[in-house]
């Protein structure tokens, strides 16, 4: 596949992307706003993967070497740290329904 | 792994994303959709790895280690009063990483016979810029919120200028760089630029103008990262950052909304740094203060019908979340009607008073979102105000010259009462009088919010 050609792919999914991201989250409530900043925080975390793909090169110089260390440890802290913290959020949200008093019916 | 099948895993996590976020929209199935988010995640990094294959396996591990007990620690160990900042320094590293990625990648394509092609330039320079303002931002927004550095708006002459002339030459220098000058320093005056534009951007911005940066700071890393996948030509970095960046952008637009307020206004307005003097003159003619005892509040609080709390950022500085679901508890086992009126701007990041009466287990049908909560003002017998200042400051209705004119706020001064527990008469983080307090209505009650809750329990208990 030509360099353009797979350009062009590449910017299709991007606005795709645009506007999927601007439906799925319009449907997220105001009471979820907090955990919804650090779901998404949690997932460009997926930055990772990048940061292995640099890090991974064959035949890297020193630079490359440091530069795609220091990517890798903060981009996984970002993933971890992103996602246990949603879960922590989320699991408060949870158990939601008191049990209703006796009396109250 | 051939090209073909590590993409279409790829896909597979992409779609764990949106799941994830669709599974949002219902706070029952949120946390499932984490998981299914998580679990996407590793997906994507166990694809990544065996594509990678055997070179620095152990580096990568080593690397993954300490970012991963970084983050794990950091999350366990975080009080929920101290997740907007938390949010703020994970957004950070993201963008971190982001712009080192783009720093490793043109020096790799450089020397490559023929000059890169432009978008893989475009996206290297446009993920160094934007990674390394979110970075720096992040941090200064994280020495904020956790009292590292003082809160209120830092300004100076000419800062404008400075932050002008800042980005102006960072971009510039990008500009060049995919123009065609190959010269690798370029790149690093643009980061060098960006994160001093970063730092510089965030200072002056209030706390209470905090929700609006962090949702911006946070489509920033999203953006970043998408432009990332253009580098790296990596089709889940350019989904997942832009879902990130559309969502964060979204919410970006929302709380200034809430506030009245055009974005470039927050962040450029230095708002809040008015204080000192109209505070003094207004508190002048401002008539007076009623003060009231524990026991007062506690009487009128137990021959209630109809009581409603309005948390505030002060809430969550004393973490009196506990006490005040505690104090509801008791006031519902006496017949009260209570509910909880939430201010879309309240507190340090969008959506963060729910997050702490969650924490306390308050249940969620008794969160009253600002539009159904004020008309039930008029039939509330107390309003109780915990920790809130500029979100109930009828300023922002009648007073034009005020600085928050126009910003919809809670009208607890519909109700018959108002109860402000407050520690004393400062103005609150914008540095703005409130006339509530001079309400004939309003009492206040002074004193750290957690202490007087804890005596307002006490009190009512033994009535």
């Amino acid at each position: 596949m030509s360099h353009n050609t797979l350009l062009v792919f590449e910017v299709t999914i991007l606005v795709l992307a645009i506007f999927l991201g601007i439906e799925v989250i319009s449907k997220v409530p105001t009471l979820l706003h907090t955990p919804l900043m650090s779901g998404t925080n949690a997932i460009h975390g997926v930055v990772i993967v990048g940061a292995m793909i640099v890090l991974g090169q064959p035949d890297k110089s020193a630079f490359t070497w440091i530069v795609g260390f220091a990517a890798v440890v903060l981009a996984s802290a970002n993933v971890v740290g992103g996602f246990v913290v949603t879960d922590r959020m989320l699991e408060m949200f949870k158990s939601r329904e008191r049990p209703r008093k006796p009396d109250d019916a | 792994m051939t090209y073909n099948l590590s993409n279409l895993l790829y896909l597979i996590t992409i779609a764990t994303f949106v799941l994830a976020l669709r599974f949002l929209s219902n706070p029952a199935q949120a946390r499932r959709g984490n998981q299914i988010g998580a679990a996407g995640m590793v997906l994507a990094i166990v694809v990544t790895w065996v594509k990678v294959g055997s070179t620095s396996w152990w580096a990568i591990a080593i690397a993954m280690l300490i970012g991963g007990a970084f983050g794990a620690v950091a999350a366990r160990k975080v009080r929920m009063t101290a997740m907007p900042q938390m949010v703020a320094l994970f957004n950070g590293v993201g963008g971190g990483a982001a712009a080192l990625i783009a720093l490793a990648e043109l020096h790799r394509v450089l020397p490559l016979p023929g000059a890169p092609k432009v978008d893989i330039s475009l996206g290297i320079v446009l993920s160094a810029l934007i990674g390394s303002i979110s970075f720096a931002g992040s941090m200064v927004a994280f020495a904020k919120l956790q009292e590292l550095i003082g809160g209120r708006p830092i300004t100076y002459t000419g800062q404008q200028f400075v932050n002008g002339a800042l980005f102006v030459g960072g971009l510039g220098c990008a500009i060049a760089l995919v123009a065609g000058v190959q010269v690798e320093w370029l790149l690093w005056i643009t980061i060098a630029a960006s994160l001093a534009f970063g730092v510089l951007f965030v200072l002056p911005i209030g706390g209470a103008d905090m929700p609006v940066v962090i949702s911006l700071l946070n489509a920033f890393t999203g953006l970043a990262v998408a432009l990332g996948g253009f580098e790296l030509q990596n089709n889940v970095l350019i989904v997942a950052g832009m879902l990130v960046g559309a969502s964060g952008t979204l919410l970006t637009l929302m709380m200034a909304r809430a506030m009245n307020r055009s974005v470039a206004n927050v962040l450029f307005g230095a708002f809040g740094q008015v204080s000192e003097s109209a505070a003094a003159v207004a508190a002048g003619d401002g008539g007076t203060v009623r003060s009231a005892t524990a026991e007062d509040v506690a009487v009128m609080l137990a021959y209630a019908h109809k009581v409603v709390f309005v948390p505030g950022y002060g809430l969550a500085v004393a973490q009196a979340q506990h006490d005040v679901r505690q104090l509801a508890d008791l006031l519902e086992s006496k017949g009260v009607e209570v509910s909880y009126a939430i201010h879309p701007v309240a507190g340090r990041m969008p959506g963060h008073m729910n997050v702490l009466l969650a924490e306390a287990n308050v249940p969620y049908p008794q969160l009253k979102e600002m539009d159904e909560a004020n008309p039930e003002f008029s039939r509330t017998d107390v309003a109780v105000v915990v920790g809130a200042n500029d979100v109930v400051n009828p300023d922002a209705r009648n007073n034009q010259g005020s600085p928050i004119y126009g910003m919809p706020i809670l009208n607890v001064d519909d109700s018959q009462t108002v109860v402000v527990l407050k520690r004393s008469m400062n103005p609150g983080f914008a540095g703005i009088e409130n006339p509530l307090f001079y309400n004939p209505k309003t009492v206040m009650l002074f004193g750290d919010a957690k202490e007087s809750i804890t005596k307002l329990v006490a009190d009512v208990k033994s009535l």
